[in-house]
């Protein structure tokens, strides 16, 4: 395995790497400055409420994947264990509780501040919930907030559920959110950042379409996870956000009209061989050699249900700045673990046949019940629907233990040669037609 | 030494056979008697099985396969890392052990009981399948109108397939029944803290878990017969400590497990198989003009401790020392299903809380299938005499 070379980044990554920047030295300074600090997680989260109400978000598995990358998750994990936790649980868990044990020190080296408010907003995944209730008791008398999404079980969002939902947001989470804050919710703040989160929401939206053309001018799992950083988390709402998803929307239109493919941390690709819809989280501890053996063999990723567990927003949803509360309700029931199983299977099938994918592959990530449990028949579901050769690998998220690259790498060359054969066996067919 | 009853020895035969007849042939020829009948299976932890006993309908626990079905097929549905028993439970479906069921019911406890309501629909079994998704909310207007709709839905599903209006006389019978349910339960549960050898614990598994196949009235026939004789004195004590169990709430222990603890020296005199059958602390009124409203309110206010439910200002750890003190319970096992996040993400806070009572506790994990118990026995023997050596 090759040493990962210096990452070239475009220039909407730099932009978003100083937003990155800027926030973490707010988060660093957060006490002295009086700002409020509120721990809460990325699908279902509640960010435009936080940013209008002047507080500053932290989210526990921001934290853990981004110790992953920087190879810290495996003795965070370990203190975790010490402590008790079973080998058997989320990592992202007890990566959080290691480094919090270690002094919580964030990616840039500063201290992350304690939180004033836990906002469990529990969408999708119900190891949510235990993870919060974990955190409680590390912070004993930090205010909690709990907002319940109900899972969209019949495929469908009820009147119930928003009402539900609504008049937990109304009752609830915004009053203590309010009292933590020190002041009062200005709703017409709330709209106008409703109103910026739909236009950076759009913006997103074209930015994941243009993988339909062929070649592909992005990759949708590997840069999509960057891509769909300030949206899904601290950002969504500000004008930065929007002026970030301008700026890469512009950078991949131009990549289009030039015919450009998808840029990697080495520059360039060359070719598009291969165009794949992935599902499942990607291994963040192993994120480049990961990265590296698909770009190395000319696997683009057209489409991915990763970059949708912040919100499905190409099937239409945005945030509307007219029903604020509404809004923000059928946003957390609509994220993509928050679907039922046939809902997911009928998305993959959508990208596989919207996007011309030559195959299905799925990372299963074996710390992540809500993604992995039932994978293997969705699986199934799709190559009997679509007739295109799947693929299954088995990672963890930040666990380095259960990151086998030679296992990973073998079974992808595999499935790559499968690839290319049927691509050579439908040529001949086509010919002969 | 004066023996067990043969009556007795009759009634938990009888249990075993119910317990574990994975083709439910009792519930399958309960719903012959009658064509309005209705079978509805449901997995750990909780559902309110008045309602469904109101609408004519069986609630069936399908509380997984144990060791006593070969897992092929289920194999092939998930991963080595996900716990035992849906893969047991979708072997079940695919080899139709659940045809005659009309609906299946699957409680928020987890990920993957979650979206095995998914592959349920996926492989179109059941006329209606719900993901039972309690609020975790516990304020009577929120959460408490939420579950009201929830189980307004489940009524119109039964409705739908048998066109059986719920009486408010027919929900308030169901209500007691299941009261002196829980009461029965909970008088066989009193009776063993003080005398645990007059019913082992594998009889006691058996004869709860009985209850989860059958119709409650013949339950409660058979609860009341067995507290009969085990009010009278028999058997020998021995000397060993009382345990209670902690984590295995949703997959089952083998009873292999089970035996082999109480073989090491361990009274087994609480535990949390079957939790669902003991969730609600008290009795529900059962003689109100609004009886759902007396299944929503004792959700939100009688719940008893369990890893499914948001625990922030009730923690379950505080409920579990209370336990050990009621029971007067010499330690703690802690014995959760591998890969179990809910079991094992509470257990640090739980032996946390043991320690600063100073109640002694060791852990252990299974799979529903775990065929070897030696090491188990071990640990479990050890921690039996060092206990009676040194507390």
């Amino acid at each position: 395995m090759s040493n990962p070379k210096e990452a070239i980044k475009e220039n909407s990554m730099i932009i978003q790497k100083e937003m990155l920047g800027n926030l973490f030295t707010e988060l660093s300074t957060a006490k002295e400055n009086g700002k409020k600090v509120v721990y809460t997680f990325v699908p279902g989260n509640l960010t435009e409420l936080i940013l209008a109400l002047d507080m500053l978000p932290v989210y526990p598995e921001i934290n853990a994947l981004q110790s992953g990358m920087r190879k810290k998750s495996g003795s965070y994990i370990k203190d975790a264990e010490k402590m008790g936790f079973s080998e058997d649980v989320c990592t992202y868990v007890k990566c959080d509780i290691g480094m919090m044990l270690s002094g919580n020190i964030g990616p840039t080296g500063e201290k992350l501040p304690d939180p004033d408010l836990l906002l469990l907003s529990y969408t999708g995944c119900f190891t949510f919930l235990k993870w919060f209730e974990n955190l409680e008791r590390l912070y004993p008398g930090v205010e909690i907030a709990m907002l319940h999404t109900p899972y969209q079980e019949d495929g469908t969002i009820t009147q119930d559920q928003v009402n539900y939902m609504v008049k937990q947001l109304k009752e609830d989470v915004i009053p203590k959110m309010e009292k933590v804050a020190g002041k009062k919710l200005d709703y017409d703040r709330l709209s106008k950042m409703l109103e910026n989160s739909a236009k950076a929401e759009d913006l997103w939206v074209k930015v994941l379409q243009t993988a339909k053309n062929r070649p592909s001018p992005i990759d949708s799992y590997f840069a999509g996870v960057y891509y769909m950083g300030p949206l899904f988390t601290a950002f969504r709402g500000s004008e930065k956000a929007v002026e970030y998803y301008q700026e890469l929307y512009n950078e991949v239109t131009e990549r289009l009209k030039q015919g450009l493919l998808p840029v990697t941390p080495e520059g360039e690709m060359k070719e598009e061989r291969f165009r794949l819809v992935v599902e499942g989280p990607p291994n963040w501890t192993n994120f480049r050699e990961f990265w590296k053996i698909f770009y190395d063999m000319g696997a683009v990723i057209v489409a991915s249900t990763y970059t949708k567990v912040g919100g499905v927003y190409d099937q239409g949803f945005r945030h509307e700045p007219d029903k604020p509360l509404e809004s923000l309700a059928k946003y957390c029931m609509g994220c993509y673990t928050n679907l039922n199983l046939p809902q997911r299977v009928d998305l993959l099938e959508y990208y596989i046949k919207e996007y011309k994918a030559d195959g299905f592959l799925i990372n299963s990530i074996k710390s992540c019940n809500s993604f992995s449990a039932g994978q293997l028949l969705m699986m199934r579901e799709i190559e009997q629907r679509c007739g295109v050769p799947v693929g299954f690998i088995e990672s963890d998220l930040v666990d380095p233990r259960y990151f086998s690259y030679a296992n990973i790498k073998n079974r992808l060359e595999s499935y790559f040669q499968m690839l290319g054969q049927r691509k050579v066996i439908m040529a001949q067919e086509e010919a002969q037609v | 030494m004066k023996q067990a009853a043969p009556r007795l020895i009759e009634l938990v035969e009888e249990c075993k056979s119910l317990a574990f007849d994975l083709n439910f042939s009792y519930a399958k020829e309960w719903k012959k008697q009658s064509p309005d009948r209705l079978l509805v299976g449901y997995l750990p932890i909780y559902v309110p099985r008045q309602i469904m006993h109101a609408a004519n309908a069986l609630p069936v626990g399908i509380m997984g396969v144990g060791d006593r079905k070969q897992i092929i097929k289920g194999d092939a549905y998930y991963q080595s890392y996900i716990c035992h028993l849906p893969r047991g439970i979708i072997e079940m479906a695919l080899d139709h052990n659940l045809d005659d069921f009309d609906g299946f019911l699957f409680p928020s406890i987890c990920d993957c009981v979650r979206n095995l309501s998914g592959m349920f629909k996926l492989v179109h079994k059941g006329k209606f399948t719900r993901y039972f998704d309690y609020p975790q909310n516990f304020d009577e207007h929120i959460g408490g109108t939420f579950y009201r709709e929830l189980l307004e839905t489940i009524i119109n599903d039964m409705h739908l397939l048998n066109g059986v209006n719920i009486s408010i006389e027919a929900l308030n019978r169901s209500i007691s029944l299941y009261n002196k349910n829980r009461k029965l339960v909970e008088t066989i549960y009193n009776i063993r803290q003080d005398y645990p050898w007059r019913l082992s614990a594998t009889d006691v598994y058996h004869i709860i878990r009985a209850g989860m196949v059958i119709n409650v009235e013949k339950h409660n026939e058979i609860l009341e017969e067995v507290i009969r004789y085990i009010e009278e004195d028999y058997g020998e004590p021995m000397d060993n400590i009382r345990v209670i169990i902690s984590g295995s709430f949703c997959e089952q222990p083998p009873i292999g497990l089970i035996k082999s603890i109480e073989m090491a020296g361990c009274y087994i005199i609480d535990d949390d198989f079957m939790l669902g059958s003991r969730w609600i602390q008290d009795d529900i009124n059962g003689t109100t003009e609004d009886p759902l409203n007396e299944l929503v309110i004792s959700f939100l206010t009688k719940s008893t401790a369990s890893s499914a439910i948001y625990d922030v200002g009730n923690p379950r750890s505080a409920r579990l020392v209370q336990l050990v003190k009621r029971r007067n319970a010499d330690g703690v096992i802690f014995c959760a299903a591998s890969f179990c996040d809910p079991a094992l993400l509470d257990r640090p806070e739980l032996q946390k809380a043991c320690d600063a009572e100073g109640i002694a506790h060791i852990n252990f994990q299974f799979h529903e299938n775990t065929g070897q118990f030696k090491v188990i026995k071990e640990q479990a023997g050890t921690f039996s005499d060092s206990i009676k050596l040194w507390v």
